[in-house]
């Protein structure tokens, strides 16, 4: 891939293995087919979900929700406890695929895979697709171990290599300097919001297009709450970006896109600047101006 | 008071006869000192128990005592192959219920089951195992004799296996200078073999020599000369990895049987260990990407490693100190030997000490005594290793 916007890409001689798909997205085909996104007709679409519901078991947790997400952005979703965006979040890579009860229906289109097929490779899916949760949760191991944890999963490596690789990822996290000389220590010494973006560096580290983050601040301080919002910044050029939030200054801070979700129902999503100071729908500005919470 | 009670008699809760704090505080200073006193005599009761057995064996303890062999005359008694015995024996028991134990325990963890047929299954082995753990040993004894000693009478009986590898067969004739010739012959079931003259035998020290049949007359005490009409001794020679089927009573059957005396043990133990590590770590492993084995082997194992460990060395240290099953099995040899081979006879600690107990000579009960100190000092030295490995190597896991 040469996009001369990925500078943040690996200077290195591996080539984190092309998908198909990744590379459709260049090609002109890719363009034509990807919808409208919420900002404009330049960007193109990353995930398309279209009529999607989804039950846990008889009770409806998300009720025809349809949103284009744009590829390299920051989506916000915003909405009271329950609304079912995290459900919508785990949808996204198949999460729920852990929870016996949890079935879906509808179009969940990633780059022209449907990931809602049954004979879908979950595992590539998940590659594909990160997430980081919301409390940090690294593994008992050494800080090498945890970022390297994924891409020896996918990929046979040298050690060599995977020190590349691991140096880019702590990089790209803005955690190698704090790290740089403990990497055989415990990842759990580690402060909450190191151990966050330790866990947004091991989710990097296998490639991902996008990256799905299940409201990663809540658990941490304001300081590195701050931190971790000027990191997701600086990862918009490279992944897109599915940020769950329960803090709307914090979604109007970051996104690009806001979704707001009510009881299982999409209610209004757009760009971010006019959701928050035009919201067209009433229940949408009744949550914005903090009239519920 | 602000609002009335619902019901009836509308007292509030100050309005009730009160409990005399007297009698409260002094339920609660009895209460405190029957539980040290509980707690007083356990402790008690063991002080008594180890100053007694330490001031019964104290004199006989000595490094020759681990060396020793068994022998009539108690001071010389020794423990030596009982203990090596027991080395063989739960050698065998740990090489083989560790991978067992363990990967039953993965298996019912991390491969629950989704259809309910198949998790009524689960619920079931997963009962069973309770139940299994809570077995008496000495059944154990039972059914290590029947499966692993006779094989239920299916491959010949113990003393005559139907099959064996690693093992020579001679026939012995008594030659005229006292040595011993042998004659290879095919195996355990041949003919009693037939002296010729000219027949090509070893004597003890290897040489091939040729027999000569001669009479009583014509000997004259030289080697090789064999007595016409002698009658031939069978005799066999098994290398290390003799082994046989049926297993007889060797260290093997001894082994699978306290390993079924400790599986349990082993599978409950994992599985707590198991259950220890954060189903939030399982989402991240997967999260990445992970096939459910990987996430299994790559992250889950290791972090449960240091529970399994300690789980495995206490189910060691009940393996050792296991009389009942030895017992059955083995009886009570005297064995002056370690064991050569996995077939081999061996006997165990607790059996030793059984046995030099039950002999009427006072001195033995002392060298009895004496064995019981070395069983305790393994025991403790077993349990010290497991909570060593848990405080060193036990890290919170999230």
């Amino acid at each position: 891939m040469n996009d001369p916007s990925r500078e943040s890409a690996p200077p290195r001689a591996f080539e984190l293995e092309t998908t198909p798909q990744l590379a459709g997205l260049q090609s002109a085909r890719a363009m034509a087919t990807a919808g409208p996104s919420l900002i404009d007709q330049s960007v193109p679409t990353a995930v398309r979900i279209a009529e999607f519901n989804a039950w846990y078991g008889e009770f409806q947790a998300l009720d025809s929700v349809q949103i284009d997400i744009p590829a390299r952005r920051v989506t916000a979703f915003i909405g009271p406890s329950g609304c079912g965006k995290s459900t919508f979040l785990r949808w996204i890579n198949r999460m729920n695929d852990l929870v016996p009860i949890a079935r879906a229906a509808g179009t969940l289109d990633l780059h022209g895979t449907d990931v809602l097929a049954r004979s879908l490779d979950v595992v590539e899916l998940r590659r594909r697709v990160g997430m980081v949760f919301q409390k940090p949760n690294p593994f008992p191991k050494s800080i090498f171990d945890n970022v390297a944890f994924g891409p020896r999963l996918h990929r046979k490596m040298s050690r060599r290599e995977l020190e590349d690789l691991v140096e880019w990822s702590l990089r790209q996290a803005a955690l190698w300097d704090e790290v740089k000389e403990r990497l055989d220590d415990s990842a759990l010494g580690l402060s909450g919001g190191q151990q966050q973006r330790l866990c947004i560096a091991r989710a990097i580290a296998v490639g991902p297009e996008i990256l799905l983050m299940d409201e990663p601040c809540s658990a941490l301080d304001p300081k590195s709450t701050a931190r971790i919002e000027q990191l997701i910044a600086e990862l918009r050029e490279s992944y897109t970006i599915i940020i769950v939030t329960h803090n709307m200054q914090q979604a109007a801070r970051v996104s690009d896109v806001t979704a707001f979700f009510m009881e299982g129902r999409l209610v209004e999503s757009g760009e971010t600047t006019r959701i928050f100071t035009q919201p067209q729908d009433k229940q949408t500005e009744d949550y914005i101006t903090g009239r519920f919470g | 008071m602000t609002g009335s009670p619902p019901y009836a008699s509308r007292r509030g809760p100050n309005e009730y006869p009160a409990r005399s704090a007297g009698r409260r505080a002094l339920s609660n200073r009895i209460f405190t000192v029957v539980c040290w006193i509980v707690a007083a005599a356990s402790i008690v009761l063991l002080a008594i128990l180890l100053i007694t057995i330490a001031r019964q064996g104290w004199a006989h303890l000595n490094l020759g005592f681990l060396r020793n062999v068994p022998s009539r005359n108690p001071a010389e008694a020794g423990l030596g192959p009982a203990m090596w015995g027991s080395v063989w024996v739960c050698a065998v028991c740990g090489l083989v219920a560790l991978p067992l134990g363990v990967g039953t325990a993965i298996f019912l963890e991390e491969y629950k089951p989704r259809s309910r047929v198949v998790r009524k299954l689960h619920a079931f082995v997963q009962l069973n195992i309770a139940n299994l753990a809570g077995v008496p040993s000495i059944v154990y004894g039972i059914i290590g004799l029947t499966v692993f000693v006779q094989a239920f009478d299916l491959f010949g009986n113990a003393n005559e296996p139907r099959f064996e590898i690693g093992s020579v067969w001679y026939d012995q004739f008594i030659d005229e200078s006292g040595q011993y010739l042998s004659v290879s012959i095919d195996g355990r079931s041949a003919p009693p073999a037939e002296l010729r003259d000219g027949m090509a035998a070893t004597d003890d020290f290897g040489h091939p020599v040729a027999i000569r049949v001669v009479s009583r007359d014509e000997s004259t005490g030289e080697t090789g000369q064999v007595l016409a009409g002698s009658e031939p001794f069978r005799f066999v020679e098994k290398s290390w990895y003799y082994l046989q089927l049926p297993f007889g009573r060797g260290v093997l059957a001894g082994g699978l049987t306290l390993m079924l005396v400790i599986l349990p043990i082993v599978i409950i133990s994992s599985q707590e260990a198991l259950r220890a590590v954060p189903n939030s770590l399982r989402e991240s492993a997967l999260g990445m990407g992970a096939t459910k084995w990987q996430m299994v082997w790559r992250m889950t194992l290791p972090a449960a490693v240091p529970g399994i460990m300690t789980g495995a060395i206490l189910a060691m240290s009940r393996a050792i100190g296991e009389a009942a099953p030895i017992l059955i099995l083995a009886g009570i040899v005297f064995i002056t030997f370690t064991p050569h081979h996995l077939m081999d006879d061996f006997t165990a600690m607790p059996l030793q000490v059984y046995d030099w107990a039950s002999r009427p000579q006072d001195t033995f009960h002392e060298v009895a005594a004496t064995g019981i100190i070395v069983l305790l000092a393994v025991l403790l030295t077993f349990n010290a290793a497991a909570v060593f490995i848990r405080q060193k190597f036990q890290k919170p896991l999230s």
